[in-house]
């Protein structure tokens, strides 16, 4: 059992606990703005549980994923268009 | 994943579908369990504590198949769900179904309400959960309901800097309804405001508008006599109370009440074989949850006598989520928190001002796109309903954005 896991957000290395999601690698990577709203706002999470689709990122190539509900995986490759 | 056909499918994993899977299988049926999460739990009972683990091993040496990560985005023809996930899809075939998909928070929009760290109260908790590091962080806790005490006390053991939380409702309501809860839910209370010592709870008091950059920098909060103040903080976990997902029952036919699906005695709805339990029939609490769903999974098991037997336990919890709407009933000075350039979508970033121009929620979307976009509504809904008394008049496929590869099939 990994106690730790090493991804990537934005091309900067991050590690986080095993289990969590990728919206705490986001946040531990330090940034805050998750996505840019249609008319350029900055954006983060709101519900925190799959609904509201603020938090979502670009995880291995694959957009719009809710990064609340998908957990860290080593080698991950996250990018936030905020 | 492979195409699967069960006796009895339960969607959702909080306490009612926990409960509902473990009865059904305990009946001899063969039972699957979805969720969209990647743990079983639910909302409350995210990272799986003790009393969830305790569900999760019946449920496991009854045999329930738990796919999880799995959303559920469509019913394409009777007895059959279609279903995504992160890496693929399949239809998942039902004799009967339980639907316990739980609720969201209500949010309300105010003037920075969209700027990044401004959160739901249940949403920075679950991202709390979820590894977010928040130690010594500053967090005003605001909006409405038990939520917030139950929140701003998890914070604060993990180190969590709670600044005060702010609840709308007047202090007579919230004194009047812990009386009435009963001892249990009485002792509840006083635990929880034994471990927030040092937090003022501020009652008939709200948030009127956040600000900040980049990203929160403080909160503005006003009192019901008037005053009105500043508070610098780093995060701003606000809700105004749960509403019930109702989507994908909405799709099945099954008919809503004002609070929730309309069930009978055995949480059968108006549909056949398909029972609803939990908050979706009305928001009650973790114990109505629990007993609501049993009662459903016995039903859909086939064991209609052992669901009879909870009718009364369920009765009881049922006043108290009574009491609970009534306590906690939001506030008519609410309706002027957004101003005319507030947004009330945030998928489409569509302004107060242009919703209120609309007669209808219909009206709105065809000219604002209000309600449009990815969150389909189930964020600004809460807040129209509220707001303008607009409720939705419609439910299609797919109920959840899904992958074109998933829906061509």
């Amino acid at each position: 059992m990994v106690d730790a896991v090493k991804l990537s957000v934005n091309g900067v290395a991050v590690v986080v606990p095993a289990g969590a999601m990728v919206s705490t690698a986001v946040a531990m990577a330090g940034v805050s703005a998750y996505r840019r709203s249609v008319s350029g706002e900055p954006r983060g999470p709101l519900c925190g549980m799959g609904i509201c689709f603020e938090c979502r990122v670009t995880i291995d190539g694959r957009a719009h994923c809710r990064s609340c509900q998908v957990v860290c995986r080593p080698g991950m490759e996250v990018r936030t268009d905020g | 994943m492979a195409d699967r056909d069960f006796d009895v499918v339960v969607v959702g994993a909080g306490p009612a579908g926990l409960a509902a899977a473990c009865r059904a299988a305990e009946c001899g049926r063969s039972v699957a369990m979805l969720d969209d999460n990647p743990r079983p739990g639910g909302q409350i009972w995210r990272n799986v504590p003790k009393e969830a683990a305790a569900w999760v091993r019946i449920a496991e040496r009854h045999g329930v198949e738990w796919i999880a990560g799995a959303r559920v985005f469509d019913v394409p023809e009777q007895h059959r769900l279609a279903v995504e996930m992160f890496d693929g899809e399949c239809r998942i075939g039902y004799r009967s179904l339980v639907l316990a998909t739980g609720a969201r928070e209500r949010f309300l929009p105010f003037p920075g309400w969209t700027l990044p760290n401004a959160m739901g109260a249940g949403g920075l908790q679950a991202l709390a959960k979820a590894g977010m590091p928040l130690a010594g962080k500053r967090v005003i806790v605001a909006g409405s309901g038990p939520l917030l005490l139950a929140v701003a006390r998890y914070l604060k053991k993990h180190g969590v800097d709670v600044r005060l939380i702010a609840e709308q409702a007047p202090q007579a309501a919230v004194v009047r309804f812990v009386l009435s809860a009963g001892l249990r839910k009485l002792a509840q209370a006083l635990t929880l405001r034994a471990g927030l010592v040092g937090v003022p709870y501020i009652t008939n008091c709200w948030p009127v508008s956040a600000q900040g950059r980049e990203k929160l920098e403080s909160v503005t909060l006003r009192r019901a006599d008037g005053r009105t103040w500043t508070e610098p903080c780093d995060y701003l976990a606000c809700g105004f109370g749960l509403i019930p997902n109702v989507e994908l029952a909405a799709l099945l036919g099954c008919r809503l009440s004002r609070t929730g699906v309309e069930v009978d005695g055995a949480q059968q709805t108006s549909v056949e074989n398909v029972y609803a339990a939990g908050e979706i029939t009305g928001i009650g609490g973790l114990e109505l949850s629990l007993v609501e769903g049993e009662i459903a999974g016995y039903a859909a098991g086939g064991n209609p006598d052992r669901a009879a037997a909870l009718f009364r336990a369920r009765a009881s919890h049922r006043r108290f989520a009574d009491g609970l709407e009534r306590a906690f009933a939001l506030r008519s000075e609410l309706r002027e928190l957004p101003k005319a350039e507030t947004l009330v979508c945030r998928c489409e970033d569509v302004t107060m001002e242009r919703a209120r121009a609309c007669s209808n929620w219909r009206e709105a979307k065809l000219h604002t796109r209000c309600g449009m976009g990815p969150c389909q509504g189930r964020i600004c809904g809460g807040a129209v309903e509220f707001l303008l008394g607009w409720r939705p008049e419609s439910v299609r496929p797919p109920v959840l954005p899904a992958r074109v590869g998933s829906m061509s099939r």
